[in-house]
């Protein structure tokens, strides 16, 4: 039996539709260690992989787990782990390598409450973590932020695909609401091309010089050459694949940007807001590196306040600070931690900012 | 009639340069390591995964794709590569810093699992490209530039005995020690390369060969006087034998 492909739309539950997609995607290997709330890819993962005659290992600790998919993303196959928060933190090594390693690793990370053990409750307060990197050395690492169960068996697929098109680990990053949510999805079948790796994987010195997969450039020249090839490819992401869904913006006077789970509160506020008369637009960043910058920077020209509505202390709020330059008033609504703010409270701030 | 009785091994690159320290095992290691990759006939479908430290540079000398792992986690790439890819030949090469002190887990987990991998671990009982601190095999009374007036237990605890370790996992196929310290026990050394390579190609299991090795350089000592050292300190301490063979009958 394969993974499911319905015609139909089905209940699920946010973990479950990752990891299914995950398996539709072609995804070879799985390696990971358990960690509320993502416990269900794991748990989903071990008897499908087993099903199919795929690989998957229980990895002694998330250390393991990255190295382990690294070692799988180095002979060229699709392979991902996926953790939470703290865990993502042990993780950080093995990203700063694979991004210099250039291996696309995917990796699911299902944001929880930090810092340290934090709880288990939904957050957004690793913004920071995926898109700042915990890792030494200059890089980005490709980041999805999903908002419904659907988008998270969609950018599942996409993951894949442009970790494999720039040799690059992939982000989807979820929260602990999406995880455990059930909701309709729909699965297609895998909708992006093939990528090509026989210039670069390993797999065994035949008919050819032997190849060598490193991050140690010993020369500081030959660091300085590489770092700016890398940064060009980055470039690249940014000019190709920047993402995002704008709501009601063409009149607005306030832009409420918001990524993820929080931004189905934030659409439901902004309805509101258009009813009360106020003019309130839209912009939720799908694709949190590359950031839509160059989109914040357009309406900046036009509108009077950006808010950024985030659980968490104010992370992406910094990212559309920088966009917007001070041009107009960028101003926070937060929650910590938890359950995003509902509509209510969101347009009784908003009220309070005009 | 001329006979040719010696050539290099197919696994070695033709243009290497030599980096390791004078009198440094590492070449004698790296050599052996060559030698059985190609008498076995692996060289084209092998996978190396290096690991940090002196170590690294194998991928230097050997003409196989090699893929760079951080610092202790050579065996849980290892792990990865082989499970993508089961009909290849996969093997480590690291110090005992690596292998024992950082990696410990991802050493241990391995053979644990009974991964079908061969890992070769140099123990020379000190962190040789940083300059000669305590390591995980560091002995008793040894002065190091992190101990300077010697181990002593109170401080630092006693050595790791590696091979005596992975041999107790049930997932291990075979485990051995052995030492670059005089040509009989070189061949010895080969011997057990070759039985940790071979156990991976039958499926058996994890295998594994611990080489006391020397390191002149950190050790302050001439070439010959380190493997003096080898055998009057080390393998006393670290007694060379197999510790596990399940391709033999009790």
């Amino acid at each position: 039996m394969t993974a499911t492909i319905t015609d139909k739309k089905i209940l699920m539950k946010g973990n479950y539709a990752i990891a299914n997609a995950a398996v539709l995607a072609g995804c070879q290997c799985y390696f990971g260690y358990p960690i509320t709330p993502q416990s269900e890819i794991g748990e989903f993962m071990s008897g499908k992989m087993q099903e199919l005659g795929r690989a998957y290992v229980s990895a002694e600790s998330e250390l393991a787990a990255i190295n382990m998919t690294m070692g799988a993303c180095s002979m060229g196959v699709k392979a991902m782990t996926s953790s939470s928060s703290c865990a993502v933190s042990l993780m950080q090594e093995g990203l700063s390598y694979a991004t210099s390693d250039q291996l696309p690793v995917v990796l699911v990370s299902v944001m929880r409450g930090g810092p340290g053990l934090g709880n288990i409750y939904p957050s957004q307060g690793d913004y920071f973590q995926a898109t700042r990197g915990g890792g030494n050395g200059d890089y980005k690492l490709i980041v999805l932020a999903p908002s419904t169960v659907q988008e998270c068996a969609d950018l599942t697929y996409k993951a894949f695909y442009l970790a494999h098109k720039y040799r690059n680990p992939a982000v989807l990053l979820a929260d602990g609401l999406l995880g455990q949510m059930m909701e309709p999805v729909q699965f297609k079948d895998y909708p992006y091309p093939e990528i090509d790796n026989s210039d670069w994987k390993l797999s065994g010195a035949k008919g050819r010089d032997a190849r060598i997969i490193r991050s140690y450039a010993p020369l500081a020249d030959n660091q300085c050459v590489y770092l700016e090839k890398l940064f060009e490819k980055y470039k690249t992401i940014e000019e190709n694949e920047t993402e995002w869904e704008e709501i009601g913006t063409e009149d607005a006077d306030i832009v409420l940007v918001s990524f993820g789970s929080t931004s189905r509160n934030v659409k439901t506020a902004a309805k509101i807001c258009r009813e009360k008369g106020m003019k309130v637009g839209i912009l939720r960043p799908i694709t949190l590196f590359p950031f839509p910058t160059k989109r914040l920077q357009e309406l900046a020209q036009k509108v009077k306040m950006f808010i950024s509505v985030e659980v968490n202390m104010g992370q992406m709020v910094q990212d559309v600070r920088l966009a917007v330059n001070g041009k107009v008033p960028v101003e926070l609504i937060h929650k910590p931690v938890g359950a995003p703010p509902s509509p209510e409270e969101i347009v009784s701030q908003i009220e309070e900012f005009v | 009639m001329a006979t040719q009785v010696f050539k290099i091994p197919d696994s070695f690159k033709k243009d290497a340069k030599y980096t390791f320290c004078p009198g440094c095992d590492h070449g004698v290691a790296v050599r052996l390591v060559g030698e059985c990759l190609s008498e076995l006939g692996l060289t084209e479908n092998t996978i190396a995964a290096c690991s940090i430290g002196c170590s690294v540079t194998i991928y230097d000398f050997l003409n196989v794709d090699s893929l760079e792992a951080p610092h202790g986690r050579a065996l849980a790439e290892a792990t990865g590569i082989k499970r993508a890819c089961p009909d290849k030949f996969v093997f480590t090469y690291q110090g005992d810093g690596d292998f024992a002190s950082i990696g410990l887990a991802e050493s241990m987990h391995a053979a644990l699992r009974g991964e079908k991998l061969s890992a070769i671990c140099i123990n020379n009982t000190t962190y040789g490209m940083t300059g000669g601190q305590l390591g995980p095999t560091t002995l008793l009374g040894q002065v190091t530039t992190t101990s300077p007036t010697g181990r002593n237990l109170e401080y630092y605890g006693y050595p790791i005995k590696i091979a005596e370790h992975i041999a107790l996992c049930d997932g291990t196929a075979f485990s051995a020690r052995v030492s670059l310290d005089s040509v009989p026990n070189i061949r010895k050394a080969k011997e057990a390369i070759k039985k940790a390579f071979e156990v991976q190609m039958k499926g058996l299991g994890f295998g594994f060969v611990e080489i006391l090795s020397s390191c002149p350089t950190n050790w302050r000592m001439s070439p010959q006087k380190a493997h003096e050292r080898v055998r009057d300190e080390m393998m006393q301490v670290f007694k060379p034998g197999i510790y596990k063979d399940i391709t033999v009958e009790k």
